[in-house]
């Protein structure tokens, strides 16, 4: 197969972590303590989404070369 | 096997739930990436696509780990997600059973034995294996109770979907059967079992990054394990079982000390030894993934390695069920509010939306709820993908068109697709109109997939096991899982689709719950079969020389040998030992 599957996952959970980064930003923390306890957790898993993505992508790119 | 021991999607939300999730644009965003991701990957796959083997078993050509993902994927359907959280609340810690008994020591046990005929021969489903081991009529026998199967479950998965997101969406239910069905339409259509495959591995990463959070913030919310503990405690001792919730082993002695019903060994035998294995060793559905792998060494570590992220299921679809239902307990504006019915029993099959609905905001509420509809999706698609398999090579190809050319077999597969999922629809629109057919379909295939693992341990471990014994066998096994049923009945159950049909109420055998009626179906089943292949195999002439055997029966193909650099991570037995070693540790842990 000549599509590496690393890449369409690594860009999807780095799109969607930049996605809930953003966000993450930008809404009320007032949905955070009506939700999860007040702690921010697009902020927080918008960051391990995005690192992981990012992880993965590395690695494709690493084992292609 | 699952989706007939967990309680049923088909109960979701009946009663309509006052529960309802609000999206914002930031969840529509979110699910529209994770669709169009999903339809471009068969879309860049359709070009890779020469071949049928490259359509239905992906040329055979991936690495272990994707396959080991995908394995673990098609498993991991709404029924997992869902089902299991439901019984987390319901049965507590006892219900990772379905997992550290009722899977791992099966998932190691296809690796390292049987895997060796299925990809070394050259059989390309597990109903062809039955052609080259026994003989025409057991093929046909699995390849079509294995066909309207598939369809079944998949329409069942489209309607509960349908079903959900019409109760806690508001969304149409005819335009999600529709939608649903398209998605996977799409990206079977073009990319085949691989498409299948690699969405399945961005599912899986979905679904694991999208609960861990779930599970992290209910289990600080409820004070941490030992804060779980206590409730689960207190919650267990209201309900005259104190301390059933929180252990896995230790109220398994008595079937009536514990909330499944079970006793120690009906669950090992019953769950742990023939259902387990019937399922994880002979389903084509997950075979399937194992056989796209690109060499022998690869197809053998695919259970073993998906069998790591199984084992630790259980704190990702389990726990949420047992948080729930301590949250539940606790009550008030710190509580979980699950839909209840009239007589005040919450709906437990609602335990994972109404945990979103809690502990989600917006954005976070888009991941989670994009997970659920993949873990629907990706059900729908594994059963689809296993039967335009199983329909090309052993039905149409054997005995409709012989001679057809591998770029029609690609054609009828694609078609098979097509034509599959509008079957799948029909049934989704018959599980909405008759409940009652749905359950009874269930029952059917109870009683013809109870026996199955017995005529695949005849087959690949006694030579002398013959075409006539293995399908009269398979037969005697149904009809006696069917007598079985007759004669027996859960405890307080009306006789009809609960059994008891044959001996009427009075005298069915009770037990004390459904699930204990069905692990000893299973044993039943099993023994009748093993004894009837057995037997008759004995009184027929064998009809496979030893030459046609090579490669089939373990006593006559060459063991796999490992190449002295393998490291000792990538040898099949070291790693299944590790697999098992570890299993044991955990049902230790939480007995």
């Amino acid at each position: 197969m000549n599509l590496d599957v690393r890449i369409p996952l690594g860009w999807l959970l780095l799109v969607l972590g930049v996605i809930l980064l953003f966000y993450g930003l930008v809404s009320s923390p007032a949905i955070y303590a009506k939700h999860s306890l007040g702690s921010n957790v697009n902020l927080h898993w918008g960051a391990i989404f995005s690192v992981i993505g990012a992880a993965i992508l590395v690695i494709a790119r690493k084992k292609k070369s | 096997m699952h989706s007939s021991l967990v309680s049923p999607l088909l109960a979701v939300v009946d009663g309509g739930s006052a529960l309802h999730l609000e999206l914002a644009w930031v969840d529509y965003l979110i699910l529209a990436i994770y669709f169009s991701f999903v339809i471009g990957i068969g879309w860049i796959l359709r070009k890779y696509l020469k071949t049928s083997s490259d359509y239905f078993e992906s040329g055979r050509s991936l690495p272990a780990w994707i396959c080991a993902l995908g394995f673990i994927g098609a498993n991991l359907g709404a029924q997992e997600v869902m089902g299991m959280a439901a019984s987390g609340a319901k049965y507590g810690i006892a219900t990772s059973h379905f997992y550290w008994i009722g899977a791992i020591p099966a998932m190691v046990f296809v690796g390292i034995f049987m895997m060796p005929f299925y990809y070394g021969s050259k059989a390309r489903s597990v109903p062809e294996y039955l052609k080259l081991r026994f003989d025409e009529k057991t093929r046909a026998f699995n390849a079509l109770s294995f066909a309207v199967m598939t369809v079944f479950s998949s329409g069942i998965s489209m309607f509960a979907l349908a079903k959900l997101l019409n109760a806690i969406l508001g969304w149409n239910f005819h335009g999600c059967i529709v939608i649903s069905s398209l998605i996977v339409l799409v990206y079977i259509y073009t990319g085949g079992l691989t498409s299948a495959i690699y969405n399945e591995v961005l599912q899986f990463f979905l679904i694991v990054l999208g609960f861990l959070p779930l599970v992290l913030i209910g289990l600080k919310d409820i004070g941490g394990w030992d804060g779980l503990m206590t409730q689960l405690g207190a919650y267990s001792a209201e309900k005259g079982m104190p301390g059933a919730w929180s252990s896995s082993w230790s109220h398994m002695g008595d079937a009536a000390a514990n909330p499944m019903g079970v006793e120690w060994f009906g669950l090992a035998m019953g769950l742990g030894f023939v259902l387990s294995f019937g399922y994880w060793c002979t389903d084509f559905l997950v075979i399937q993934r194992a056989m796209a792998a690109k060499d022998m060494n690869s197809a053998r570590r695919t259970p073993l390695i998906a069998a790591i992220p199984k084992m630790l299921f259980p704190g990702l679809v389990i726990l949420p069920g047992m948080i729930a239902i301590a949250l539940f307990h606790t009550g008030g504006s710190a509580g979980l509010a699950l839909p209840v019915d009239a007589a005040g029993t919450p709906d437990y099959n609602m335990v994972i939306p109404a945990m979103l609905s809690k502990y989600f905001p917006n954005g976070m509420l888009g991941i989670g709820l994009t997970a659920l509809m993949a873990s629907f999706m990706s059900g729908m698609a594994g059963n689809v993908t296993a039967f335009n398999t199983v329909f090309t090579y052993d039905l149409y190809q054997n005995y409709l068109k012989k001679d057809a050319t591998d770029a029609h077999l690609v054609k009828v597969g694609r078609l098979t697709t097509v034509v599959g999922l509008i079957i799948s629809a029909g049934c989704a629109y018959l599980a909405a109109g008759f409940n009652n057919i749905m359950d009874m379909l269930q029952l059917v295939f109870g009683f013809v997939n109870a026996p199955l693992f017995a005529i695949f341990l005849l087959g690949m471990f006694w030579r002398r096991a013959t075409g006539h014994g293995s399908f009269f066998g398979l037969l005697i096994g149904t009809v006696s899982a069917m007598i079985f049923h007759g004669l027996t009945l859960p405890l307080g159950e009306a006789t009809g689709i609960k059994g008891g049909w044959l001996s009427g109420a009075a005298h069915a055998h009770t037990f004390t719950s459904s699930m204990a009626q069905n692990f000893w179906m299973a044993i039943f089943a099993f023994v009748s079969c093993f004894v009837g292949t057995a037997a008759i195999s004995l009184l027929t002439r064998p009809n496979r020389t030893d030459d046609e055997l090579r490669g089939l029966v373990y006593s006559l193909t060459p063991k796999p040998k490992e190449d002295a650099l393998t490291p000792w991570y990538s040898r099949p037995a070291t790693l299944g030992g590790l697999v098992l070693a570890a299993t044991l540790a955990l049902n230790l842990i939480f007995w």
